[in-house]
């Protein structure tokens, strides 16, 4: 088993699943040669040739396109769009026709196709390189979004996603492609895509968060545990369709909810699970449920991300907030 | 001046192609090619027009009366849907903009699939399986966004090594936004088989052609991207058959892409929701239905191949009862069940909204409007 970045754990299922199915192809900008802005394609070119690993034209309009064209032929296309800002371009190719052509046809024609991008800042990056999309998609009819939170699960959303017979919107969390490493199995086994994941089980409070937060997350449960507070951490790994089951049986058993994103707050997935939770949870909570978000400005530039992105004692600060209103038994 | 300096290349000068064989009048212009001087050949592809002219008709009445939505007519266009119906093979893609129905019923959709589109129902777009319809592109409302698919459904023809082509149609207009170029531009880096067909019917809603484009054709925007390119005119039938039809044959044996601009006229409003007096002159217009794709075929079977009144009337006669036919059939159709705009939306529909179509189903249908 291999101790791999997630930035590698992508690289492996691509290659995994390419190997295991010659109708996956890979397509996007710099893929091919460069091996990817960021690495994931590194090899593929060499191991699987020009045919499937398709360097494109810079246009991320035909990108999304042409992923959506293959598609509908039986071709798996995972395409690439080099950075989250880059993006706005396929979303009209996304919204209008990948999520639509099989409920148009009535099932005559699909879109089997997964759109990779990295998500999110920290990485001290150019302008339009940072920003966070899920909201922008998960909101789409007929699609799936999955922002992957460590290596292991990385590889087998990734496995899922490229499996799965739908649209599948795949946003990466950028800081942490390198951040840290994890062992993975090319064991070819995909994960689900409609189901939270259970990152750490804990009885006072529950921390929700996905993609590149979860690791902040995760920082700010050791610090609870640390004072003697027990959080349950949930990864929600796939934004939509929303495993709301699980976070409703987590806050039934803990009682207490924050909810960690780093979109920009108004309209974004934190507040479609607060909703929930006030919907088909209020009677089991003993204090308010709590976002802690990014800012509803424009993406900062590197200078000032950190003031933008959530951290640990932004994490924290909510947390003490309910245990302020609702404290410890 | 650049050319002075000799590390100027000069890389391209082009003429546009231009291809008629009828002239308005249908009289003949240029040895007409060998489909065109069968009868037989000819008389179908009169059939065709005339029938989807008549079905035009029926629809826009059924419009007017309350019993369809918004509909855009092909009235006048009827040349450019039959040429491209007569030259794409069975196992090749159509990918259409919304108004070449001629090509939508030449390979296999009942035009009452057509209507329910327009009135509403997304099963128009459910093209019967066993036609080679049933590998088309649905309609495209959004402008030009469908035309970058067909370098994906052509890449994919390349990849699996078949010799298939796509066709993707659109209007003047929508060679104005960039998704048209990224296809064209990246069709010729592959040099993938594939057809771009512009059906330049003068008029995008209200603005002429020449406010799209400050270029003398639209064929032209071919060569930048090292395509092939070239007119005919849109309106004679046989030219924009043959000349589509080597565009299929170029792209079949891997002569790559080719944009052709298919010069005719949109005789109707843009839609049963435009009104096209605000903007053109009734002048034009006149004008416009002496250059009719099939006033021109008429004429020139007349005068060639012995076509009657009788047989005029007899044609008319079968395009009229065949699209009462339609109407009837579209209007017989029973309601899509409620739950249809949840039974298509995935593969298989997450559990997350199994309640919201589980609310739907007990609420009942609620009808609709046309």
């Amino acid at each position: 088993m291999a101790n791999l970045a997630l930035i590698e754990a992508i690289n492996l299922a691509l290659a995994s699943e390419m190997a295991r199915d010659p109708d996956v192809v890979v397509l996007g900008e710099d893929i091919g040669r460069n091996g990817g802005v960021f690495r994931a394609t590194v090899g593929l070119l060499d191991k699987f040739g020009a045919d499937r690993v398709i360097d494109t034209p810079l246009a991320e309009t035909l990108v999304a396109a042409m992923a959506i064209g293959l598609s509908t032929q039986g071709i798996k296309p995972v395409a690439e769009i080099q950075f989250s800002g880059f993006l706005y371009p396929c979303v009209d190719q996304v919204v209008n026709h990948a999520t639509r052509y099989r409920n148009r046809t009535r099932g005559r024609l699909s879109c089997p196709l997964v759109i990779r991008a990295p998500n999110g800042g920290g990485i001290h990056a150019p302008e339009h390189h940072s920003e966070s999309l899920e909201t922008t998609f998960a909101q789409m009819p007929g699609i799936r979004v999955v922002c992957p939170s460590n290596p292991a699960r990385a590889y087998g959303l990734l496995l899922a996603a490229i499996r799965d017979p739908d649209p599948v919107v795949f946003l990466e969390p950028t800081r942490c492609y390198r951040l840290f490493k994890q062992p993975v199995e090319d064991n070819g086994e995909a994960l689900p895509l409609d189901t939270c994941f259970i990152d750490r089980e804990g009885s006072d409070i529950t921390l929700v968060s996905w993609g590149a937060m979860m690791h902040d997350t995760r920082l700010a449960a050791d610090k609870l545990a640390e004072e003697g507070i027990s959080a349950e951490v949930i990864d929600v790994a796939t934004l939509k369709p929303l495993d709301m089951d699980t976070i409703l049986a987590s806050v039934a058993k803990t009682g207490r909810c924050v909810i960690v994103q780093e979109a920009p707050r108004a309209y974004g997935p934190a507040s479609e699970i607060a909703a929930n939770l006030a919907e088909h949870g209020l009677l089991s909570l003993f204090a308010p449920v709590l976002r802690v978000s990014g800012y509803d400005t424009v993406m900062p530039l590197a200078k000032q991300e950190l003031n933008y992105i959530p951290d640990v004692s932004r994490i924290l600060r909510e947390v003490r907030k309910v245990f302020e209103i609702a404290p410890k038994a | 001046m650049t050319s002075e300096n000799p590390a100027t290349t000069q890389v391209a000068a082009f003429a546009i192609g231009y291809t008629q064989y009828l002239d308005a009048e249908g009289h003949v212009r240029a040895p007409l090619p060998a489909f065109a001087r069968d009868a037989a050949a000819l008389r179908e592809m009169y059939r065709t027009m005339t029938m989807v002219r008549a079905f035009d008709r029926k629809a826009v009445a059924l419009q007017r009366t309350g019993q369809l939505g918004t509909y855009a007519a092909c009235l006048g266009q009827e040349a450019v849907g039959t040429a491209i119906g007569l030259t794409l093979r069975h196992d090749d893609v159509y990918i259409p903009a919304y108004r070449e129905y001629a090509a939508n019923m030449l390979r296999g959709v009942p035009l009452q699939n057509v209507l329910l589109y327009w009135g509403g129902d997304e099963r128009g777009m459910q093209f019967p399986e066993g036609t080679p319809s049933h590998n088309d592109f649905p309609f495209s409302v959004p402008i030009a966004t469908h035309i970058p698919h067909a370098v994906g459904v052509a890449y994919a023809f390349k990849l699996r090594k078949q010799d298939r082509v796509v066709l993707a149609s659109c209007g003047d207009g929508a060679t104005s936004k960039g998704d048209f170029y990224e296809a064209i531009s990246s069709a010729k880096v592959w040099n993938l088989p594939v057809v771009f067909l512009v059906s330049n019917n003068q008029w995008a809603i209200s603005l002429p052609s020449s406010r799209q484009t400050g270029a003398q054709t639209f064929a032209q925007k071919a060569f930048a991207g090292g395509l092939h390119g070239e007119q005919c005119d849109g309106n004679d039938v046989i030219a924009t058959r043959e000349v589509l039809a080597r565009a299929i044959e170029r792209a079949r044996s891997g002569g790559g892409p080719s944009l052709i601009e298919a010069v005719t006229y949109r005789l109707h409003d843009h839609t049963t929701a435009d009104d096209a007096r605000r903007y053109r002159s009734e002048d034009e217009v006149k004008a416009a239905w002496e250059r009719c794709p099939i006033k021109r075929l008429k004429a020139h079977l007349v005068a060639q191949h012995g076509w009657s009144e009788a047989d005029e009337v007899a044609l008319n006669d079968e395009a009229t009862a065949n699209a009462e036919k339609i109407a009837q059939a579209f209007l017989a159709m029973p309601p899509d069940q409620p739950s249809a705009i949840f039974d298509s939306l995935y593969a298989k529909l997450p559990r997350q909204y199994e309640w919201q179509r589980d609310e739907v189903v007990a609420a009942g249908p609620k009808g609709g409007h046309h």
